[in-house]
């Protein structure tokens, strides 16, 4: 039983995971290097992966800068009774449970041309939906839940009492949180940027239904992609699914030696 | 610094914590909060330090209110029961922490920090991380850490709590000794009343939220005002009828009062040993048990089973043999009242003058 098991068990690994790795990067190359280089040097092609990269780096500085702070106050917060952060604490994972899909539509139900608050911002000519800003806030969705799950159990473990410590020594606030707790959650946060970063490069769905992708305005790698082989222009999407790929092997990487390091001090 | 605290009151939720608690402390005196786990004494610290509010009631440092005061302005060192050391700096961060808050210039820090590192026996250990450490150098790092700043008031949440026993006893006579030399005014919270005993130059007796009594170590032992300081401090038998007991015979003229006798307070030997014997009961030896220095002896009396101590020196004694029962004093104590009674036996009833 078991011989057979565990042959079966890594050609599982091999199909899900090797064969479609080696296809993309094989695939790339299909037409020559010349190919892989007109594949990517395309103007949509440049502008979609400009998109993503923009992408990323909002959503990464956004979601850091506000997972930290939420994973503060609903570990730390006293003005907040015990009942309301478990709620909160349990609405966090809702996007992990909810498609994405539907998450870009709650996003155009609420924030699209056709709605008051989607009027008025236009009106102000700040375009939410099917333009930059939505697409940042439908990723922002999608990996919201990842910084807090990965700062609020550091912060539970390393408990308070070194912040206590810190304000009896005649540290206030600011310099307890950047002398005590961030070098304690560093390694938690780095770990989420990471897991941030890898998500939105990914993202589909949320995006998809936000962006209209519209080629050349609101198109990103990933729904690049998916258009090229919509028109069966293979290469092309293998292309820019090799650069996708290179980008998240590379990451995986940083992710490694993160947890590695998570575990000192 | 001479501390005072009037009528304080804590309440976590339903339960309430600290009761109407309210005492002096002189200047440079060491005072031990003895009591039950959850008793309210981390509580009574932690409102000092200013880590937690009082519901009610004041806290005064050289009769300045400080209530309303944060941690960060009380001037006060406070030291952890795990300590609390920051896990990413070395033993010399740790230390340094509260100086480079203050400011001081590297100068300085570096001669404080040397300073405080030669007292406390850490030399060589400065640029250890504390997971490097043993855990009598991690409480010798946190009680330099906080008196780097030169706090007024020294507050130490179970000091010793997480050190095994025989580091226990050296670190308690160098505490000690480093308090007087230092000549800081310290409190320190522990359930252990031998720590409390052999450390503090007063104890405060805090049970459910109360002070039950507050004195020198040996006031406390010799006259505990309530019944649960009387069991609390050293070991004891309760007896349901002492009145029975022989010369303990006007216990009967209050209703209702029980016994708590200590084992220092019983003799067992044979008759010839005791020159009153009149005074004594027969008792039979229940079990015995070898303590290490002594044997603990459990001895029943009249349907009681007392506890006292033997010396190895004298004869080994058996569980069965018939003895004779000194009582010295018994702690006497009813729903009203609490006294100590001496045997009134003891007294020689004819005495035989020369």
């Amino acid at each position: 039983m078991r011989k057979l098991l565990i042959p079966l068990t890594y050609l599982v690994f091999l199909v899900l995971l090797i064969v479609p790795l080696i296809k993309i990067a094989f695939g790339a190359w299909e037409d020559g290097v010349d190919g892989l280089i007109h594949a990517i040097t395309r103007p949509e092609a440049v502008h979609a992966l400009m998109m993503t990269g923009l992408i990323v780096i909002v959503v990464t500085l956004l979601n850091t800068l506000f997972g930290v702070m939420l994973s503060i106050y609903l570990v730390r917060g006293t003005w907040l009774g015990s009942r309301l952060k478990q709620l909160l604490n349990s609405i966090v994972d809702l996007p992990f449970s909810v498609s994405p899909v539907i998450g870009g539509l709650m996003i155009v139900l609420i924030l699209g041309p056709s709605t008051t608050i989607g009027a008025f911002f236009e009106s102000i000519g700040f375009k939410i939906v099917y333009a930059f800003p939505g697409m940042v806030l439908a990723t922002l969705f999608v990996t919201f839940p990842l910084m807090v799950r990965e700062v609020m159990p550091v912060l539970q473990e390393i408990g308070t009492q070194q912040e206590e410590a810190a304000s009896t020594l005649g540290a206030y606030g600011w310099t307890t949180f950047w002398k005590v707790t961030w070098p304690l959650i560093r390694w938690g946060v780095i770990y989420g940027v990471v897991l941030t970063i890898a998500r939105s490069l990914g993202e589909f769905g949320a995006v998809l239904v936000v962006s209209g992708n519209v080629m050349n305005k609101t198109q990103t790698a990933t729904t690049l992609v998916y258009q090229d082989v919509e028109n069966f222009n293979v290469v092309s999407a293998n292309g820019v699914a090799l650069i996708l790929v290179a980008f998240s092997v590379a990451l995986l990487l940083v992710m490694e030696w993160s947890k590695k390091r998570k575990g000192v001090h | 610094m001479h501390i005072e605290v009037t009528g304080l009151n804590k309440h976590f939720g339903q339960f309430h914590a600290v009761k109407d608690v309210s005492f002096t402390i002189e200047k440079g005196h060491l005072i031990g909060l003895l009591g039950p786990s959850g008793g309210g004494k981390t509580s009574i610290l932690r409102m000092l330090a200013g880590l937690e509010s009082p519901d009610a009631g004041d806290i005064l440092f050289h009769g300045r209110r400080v209530n309303d005061l944060p941690p960060q302005e009380r001037g006060i060192g406070f030291v952890f029961q795990n300590y609390a050391l920051f896990k990413h700096m070395t033993v010399y961060d740790n230390i340094a922490f509260g100086l480079k808050i203050k400011k001081q210039s590297k100068e300085q820090i570096r001669n404080r920090v040397m300073e405080l590192v030669e007292l406390t026996g850490l030399k060589g250990f400065e640029q250890r991380y504390p997971h490097q450490l043993s855990g009598g150098q991690r409480q010798r790092v946190a009680f330099a850490r906080a008196l780097a700043p030169e706090p007024q008031l020294l507050l130490l949440d179970e000091p010793f709590a997480a050190i095994d026993a025989k580091i226990r006893q050296e670190l308690r006579s160098w505490l000690r000794d480093l308090i007087e030399r230092v000549g800081i005014t310290s409190i320190f919270v522990t359930h252990d009343q031998d720590e409390a005993i052999e450390v503090a130059d007063e104890i405060m007796i805090i049970s459910q939220g109360r002070v039950e009594q507050k004195g020198t170590p040996w006031d406390i032992y010799k006259q505990p005002q309530t019944p649960f300081v009387a069991s609390f401090i050293g070991e004891s038998s309760i007896v349901e009828n002492i009145h029975e007991l022989r010369g303990f015979e006007n216990a009967s003229d209050w209703l209702n009062t029980k016994a708590l006798i200590r084992p220092e307070y019983i003799e067992i030997g044979q008759l010839y040993e005791f020159p009153i014997a009149s005074a004594t009961e027969k008792g039979r030896i229940k079990h015995i048990h070898f303590r290490g220095s002594e044997w603990m002896v459990e001895v029943e009396v009249r349907g009681n089973t007392l506890i006292t101590y033997r010396s190895l020196e004298k004869e080994v004694l058996h569980p069965g043999d018939d003895i004779v029962v000194l009582v010295h004093r018994a702690y006497l104590f009813n729903d009203h009242d609490s006294w100590i009674m001496e045997n009134r036996m003891k007294e020689d009833p004819m005495p035989i003058h020369i």
